[in-house]
């Protein structure tokens, strides 16, 4: 049973809402947490059994939402750097390049300690403080390559 | 002028439900729980406040089309959603005044009857969301939410719903499946969610800076609201500016403020005072104006009147080393990732003008690439389901209107012209 150990987040999940299909969204971030990062696919099918909901309805809508991760292993640390329109305007193309160097992979790969997941967005609504990322749960903006090693270098 | 919705930016203590109150907050909510329910309606008409999360729709007419029958539970959802590229003005609310936009909801929801509200936030907002969490969790235990509201026998509940990466959930049918458990796809209208939304049930759908600009309307009256700004499109706006200026950020100021004294007088002129190419004044979804356009003033109509919109207020400037054809592949491939798949010519088309501008913007260019994109606009316009698609046409649009012989010269020589 993936998600014993969440049993109480997803009850609080479910207070929210008049049905049970509407946690969905809550649950699968939680199972995904519970993973170390991924949805995987037994986390999937106790999710439809907890939310009746069929298997494939849960696949279907964290297949929608990008940023979950599904059935992909990823780093410790998931990093996504913007590219879109006013990154792009102030260097986003550098910033990714100066990351690929830095970590040794591709954007879309995952070092090989394990550590960090290099991925792209398209706007995460930092404009006014562009170039910017995100690791995990935090922003990071006005960035500039010094600064970028800085952060690289804080993370456990 | 007095700042109403960003007062509190970049204060470290003004979340906190004691300094809200200690500055005048939930006076409004009080006084509002006074009123007849539809004398708050009638005020809001009045104060000519029109939506901010893009169409401009007044608000209390919105808010009049809900059924009065007490019977039938109505939803209020506030659309935190903010992923039009470019625009990043909700999280200044969010992140600094949680309890404005609290407050606002409440009102709003006395007004027509609702005692559950969601905010639908992008997942991406992790810190907005646990402010907003944190700020409902301290108005339970004062007591401006849950039961009996202030002594008044106004019931109210309100839950935080996070989305986790699908632009398509701004559009308020498919922030409606989105909460119900669905892929975020939009829905057949009518019927209309204020008669039929969330669950069925009849429902009103806010932008964050529309509702933070309820308290403030009860509180100095309709007549101090529609002062400010242009008769048809009043009131304070926050404009999000973005790209080639040397002061970037969010500027509260009156509706109707000029491009021009936005970009040269707030935002301290362009970056590298380079001069001015291009410039999106209201989220990629809206054509491009260029320095021709500069004195026009950025609320609903005048924007609409030069063949663009005032969208979501943000404000993206370009300098003149700034590629078009580059730019508008970027938008695109925004707009093709982003299409939900629901109907054909957004889900075939956006990819399709995404790769021929990818060809054009790598030196790969057909001859009749051009041609081509104008064409594809064409067959996507008008055709399409919800507004994503006619956006991500209009926007491609405006690009070939005022720069079309840049992407001929992509196109001919297999380079960029800047
Ligand atoms: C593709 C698409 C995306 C949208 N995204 C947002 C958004 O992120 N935030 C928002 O408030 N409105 C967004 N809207 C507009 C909403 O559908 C809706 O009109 C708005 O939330 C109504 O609130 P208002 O009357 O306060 O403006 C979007 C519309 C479309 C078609
Ligand atoms: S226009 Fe695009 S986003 Fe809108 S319903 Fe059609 S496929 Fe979905």
């Amino acid at each position: 049973m993936p998600l014993e150990s969440v049993k109480e987040e997803i009850t609080e999940a479910l207070r929210k809402y008049p049905n049970k299909r509407s946690a969905v969204m809550d649950v699968l971030r939680i199972a995904e947490r519970a993973a170390g990062g991924h949805v995987t696919k037994e986390a999937m099918d106790e999710i439809a059994r907890l939310l009746e909901m069929r298997p494939v309805e849960v696949n279907s809508a964290a297949t929608f939402y990008t940023m979950y991760s599904v059935a992909r292993p990823v780093g410790r640390h998931r990093i996504w750097v913007c590219r879109n329109i006013s990154c792009s305007l102030l260097g986003a193309e550098h910033i990714i390049a100066h990351l690929e160097r830095a970590l040794g992979v591709k954007t879309g790969e995952t070092t090989p300690d394990k550590k960090f997941t290099l991925d792209v967005a398209e706007c995460l609504g930092s404009c006014g403080t562009s170039p910017m990322m995100q690791i995990d749960d935090d922003y990071y903006e006005n960035l500039t390559e010094a600064k970028i090693d800085e952060i690289l270098k804080g993370l456990k | 002028m007095e700042k109403i919705l960003l007062k509190n930016l970049g204060n470290p203590d003004a979340h906190k439900i004691d300094h809200y109150v200690k500055g005048g907050g939930y006076k409004a909510l009080d006084a509002a729980l006074k009123l007849q329910p539809d004398n708050i309606i009638q005020m809001v008409k009045d104060s000519g406040l029109r939506g901010r999360g893009g169409a401009g729709f007044s608000t209390g007419l919105k808010w009049s089309f809900i059924p009065k029958d007490p019977a039938i539970p109505k939803y209020l959802c506030c659309n935190a959603d903010e992923g039009e590229p470019g625009t990043f003005k909700d999280r200044g609310i969010m992140d600094w005044d949680p309890h404005l936009l609290i407050e606002g909801m409440l009102i709003a929801s006395r007004a027509f009857g609702a005692a559950r509200s969601y905010v639908y936030i992008r997942g991406e907002f992790v810190f907005g969301a646990k402010r907003i969490q944190a700020a409902i969790d301290e108005a339970y235990a004062k007591g401006f939410l849950g039961k009996n509201i202030m002594g008044t026998g106004f019931n109210h509940d309100m839950y935080v719903h996070r989305g986790f990466g699908a632009y398509i959930c701004g559009e308020e049918t498919a922030l409606l499946e989105s909460i119900e458990g669905y892929r975020a796809q939009p829905r057949k209208k009518p019927p209309f969610p204020a008669l039929a939304g969330l669950y069925g049930k009849p429902t009103v759908i806010n932008n964050v800076e529309t509702l933070s600009c309820i308290p403030a309307i009860i509180e100095r009256g309709p007549k101090w609201f529609s002062s400010m700004g242009p008769e048809k499109s009043p009131g304070p706006k926050i404009y999000g500016v973005s790209g080639h200026v040397k002061r970037p950020g969010l500027y509260e100021l009156p509706m109707g403020t000029t491009i021009r004294d936005l970009i040269f007088n707030h935002c301290g002129g362009m970056r590298s005072d380079k001069s001015l190419k291009a410039v999106i004044p209201g989220g990629v979804s809206a054509p491009m104006l260029t320095a021709k356009d500069l004195d026009t003033p950025m609320d609903f109509d005048s924007l609409a009147a030069k063949g663009t919109m005032l969208g979501s207020g943000a404000v993206i400037v370009m300098d003149e080393s700034t590629c078009i054809v580059k730019m508008s592949y970027i938008i695109n491939r925004f707009f093709s990732h982003e299409s939900c798949g629901k109907c054909t010519p957004c889900r075939d088309g956006t990819p399709w003008i995404t790769k021929a501008l990818r060809r054009l913007e790598n030196g790969e260019g057909r001859p009749g690439d051009t041609g081509l994109l104008e064409s594809l606009c064409t067959n996507i316009f008008g055709r399409t389901f919800c507004p994503l698609g006619d956006g991500a046409v209009m926007a491609l649009r405006g690009a070939l209107k005022n720069f079309r012989e840049e992407f001929l010269y992509h196109e001919r020589h297999k380079r960029c012209a800047v």
